[in-house]
């Protein structure tokens, strides 16, 4: 599929397969699904409603069970390394437990995982500092903007410091103007953590602006239509968005899109 | 000031139609009383006035209408006069005097509270198997809903003999009945409260390894909370409930059940009246107080605003 074989895959399906037993018969979620991604990528998956993107993330994440094929994370099956805390997960809501402080929601997977008191608030430290929510750590949730809570899950996603990142469109539910401001935000936050990043998303213009990797799925059975190597450099300012590369990799995708599911858009 | 003075409203309305209902409810007592007394009353045989509707009787004899607000033993006792009763009963008299209501009050809220201690304790427990147990939602949850389908009242006597020929007697018993009153609200928010965190919140907990009872201690418990206080107060009402119900067949002789018996035997309707007010008042300030600590808890927590 892609031929970036310098560094090393950190995620690596082949020929997955994932049908889900329903009341109204098996729906085929994901078909054969090949993909690899390396070390400090940030992978794009995008496509309709029903294409298996959420599932693919829900399979790396061990939530969800492939029903054929293989799949391994760092090496590992997934759930050896979800039992090894190898990735944080950010979900499309906030999910913040209201009875935190934004510190303590933050604290929530290092209490959960035993690290000692001097090592959880440093780090809470740390990554509130990484989202710019120093100063909010003693606030409730309530008390915030969705943009800011939604940074906040990304803050407790990166606490245990996982070198994969599963996002599930996290700013799906945000403002267009906020949610330009968090992807900004997200690819300064990338380059100096040098994690593995799988994002979700319906939006082209996102997929394209953040990603290096860009993989358009279609539905019915879910499957991969497409594997995009980003051409743009790594340092990407908003206006980025106004180039001529930038408009033909989302023209790209958009082909993608519209081939893998003929008229039903 | 509007809302104070809608509910003035409301509570006048309901002052004045007491009084009303006082006057037919009471006129054929009060009418036989005048007579023996001399008073020129319409028609004067008690025979003929004992067919007639109360509100034609009331209507021919106007004249005797106050005195159907001042009986000694009337069928409706008069708000004025249960309030004095009240007033007679708590303030005027000695807390250690068997007429105080605020000693029979004390029986019955000590009962009440022991039960409601048991009835919560058990009920947030079962909750808790419940919800972490397949087998115990389907063998435990049919049973409780059928224990509330039973009377009380039917089966507060067995409760009684069964614990008195084991040996058991006083505050027990009651405090059973209450617990068997208050469990069930308990249960049933409990479940609800600890199966409130959505799949997202599991999914998440489950991205961190963590344990079930990580998960309970961390995240189901505490988004309970609101659920537990909610049941809680129903809880409180049907544990008093219980309580009174429990004195009602052992012919107890403390506690705000004897008085509505004792007052029921010997016809005081006023000292009927003023228990169960007494015990709503009761009701009312057990309920008050737990909605001023739930507004404490939750707010501690970041759960109120």
């Amino acid at each position: 599929m892609n031929t970036e074989s310098t560094t090393q895959p950190v995620i690596e399906a082949r020929q997955l397969d994932l049908t889900f037993q329903t009341n109204d018969g098996p729906i085929h979620a994901l078909k054969d699904v090949g993909l690899t991604i390396n070390k400090g990528e940030f992978v794009s998956f995008i496509g309709p409603s029903g294409c298996g993107k959420t599932t693919f993330l829900r399979c790396i994440a061990a939530l969800e069970a492939p029903t054929g094929g293989t799949l391994t994370v760092n090496g590992m099956t997934p759930d050896e390394a979800r039992r090894n805390r190898a990735y944080g997960y950010v979900f499309q809501a906030a999910g913040l437990y209201p009875w935190r402080t934004i510190a303590k929601n933050v604290k929530l997977p290092l209490e959960i995982m035993g690290y000692s008191a001097a090592e959880q608030a440093e780090r809470v430290r740390n990554v509130l500092e990484l989202v710019d929510l120093e100063g909010f750590g003693g606030k409730f949730p309530w008390q915030l903007s969705g943009g800011m809570q939604q940074r906040a899950s990304i803050a407790r996603a990166l606490a245990f410091d996982a070198d994969i990142l599963l996002m599930d469109e996290p700013f799906g539910a945000l403002d267009e103007i906020v949610r330009d401001h968090l992807n900004e935000q997200l690819l300064a936050l990338w380059a100096r953590t040098e994690k593995t990043i799988g994002f979700v998303t319906h939006s082209i213009p996102e997929a394209v602006y953040l990603s290096t990797k860009i993989v358009v799925m279609s539905p019915r059975p879910g499957r991969i239509t497409d594997v995009i190597d980003s051409p743009l450099p790594k340092e990407r300012p908003l206006d980025i968005r106004d180039t001529p590369e930038f408009i033909e990799v989302a023209h790209r995708v958009r082909e993608g899109l519209r081939a893998g599911h003929g008229d039903d858009v | 000031m509007k809302q104070v003075f809608a509910i003035l409203t409301v509570i006048a309305a309901i002052v004045v139609l007491w009084y009303a209902a006082c006057v037919p409810m009471n006129i054929k007592g009060v009418l036989t009383e005048q007579e023996r007394a001399g008073a020129e009353v319409q028609p004067p045989s008690a025979k003929d006035r004992r067919d007639m509707s109360e509100i034609g009787l009331t209507l021919d004899n106007s004249f005797a209408i106050p005195a159907t607000w001042a009986q000694d033993r009337p069928r409706l006792p008069a708000p004025h006069q249960v309030a004095v009763e009240l007033w007679e009963t708590t303030v005027l008299k000695k807390i250690t005097s068997k007429r105080s209501l605020i000693y029979h009050a004390w029986v019955t809220l000590s009962a009440t509270m022991l039960g409601f201690a048991i009835g919560t304790g058990l009920g947030i427990l079962l909750a808790v198997g419940i919800v972490h147990s397949r087998v115990m939602d389907l063998s435990v949850m049919p049973w409780a809903i059928v224990s509330q389908t039973i009377p009380i009242i039917a089966l507060a006597p067995m409760i009684i003999v069964v614990l008195y020929s084991v040996g058991i007697q006083g505050i027990i018993p009651k405090a059973v009945i209450s617990a068997y009153l208050s469990f069930f609200p308990v249960v049933v928010g409990m479940v609800k409260g600890l199966r409130s965190p959505d799949a997202m919140q599991l999914d998440l907990l489950q991205s961190y390894n963590a344990t079930r009872g990580q998960g309970f201690w961390k995240l189901r418990l505490p988004a309970s909370m609101p659920y537990l206080f909610t049941s809680l107060k129903i809880g409180i009402a049907a544990s008093l409930v219980g309580a009174i119900v429990g004195e009602l067949p052992t012919g107890a002789v403390a506690g705000l059940g004897a008085r509505l018996l004792a007052g029921s035997y010997y016809g005081q309707t006023v000292q009927i009246w003023s228990a169960l007010f007494a015990a709503a008042i009761l009701a009312a300030c057990l309920v008050g107080l737990l909605g001023l600590m739930e507004r404490s808890v939750l707010k501690r927590m970041g759960m109120a605003q």
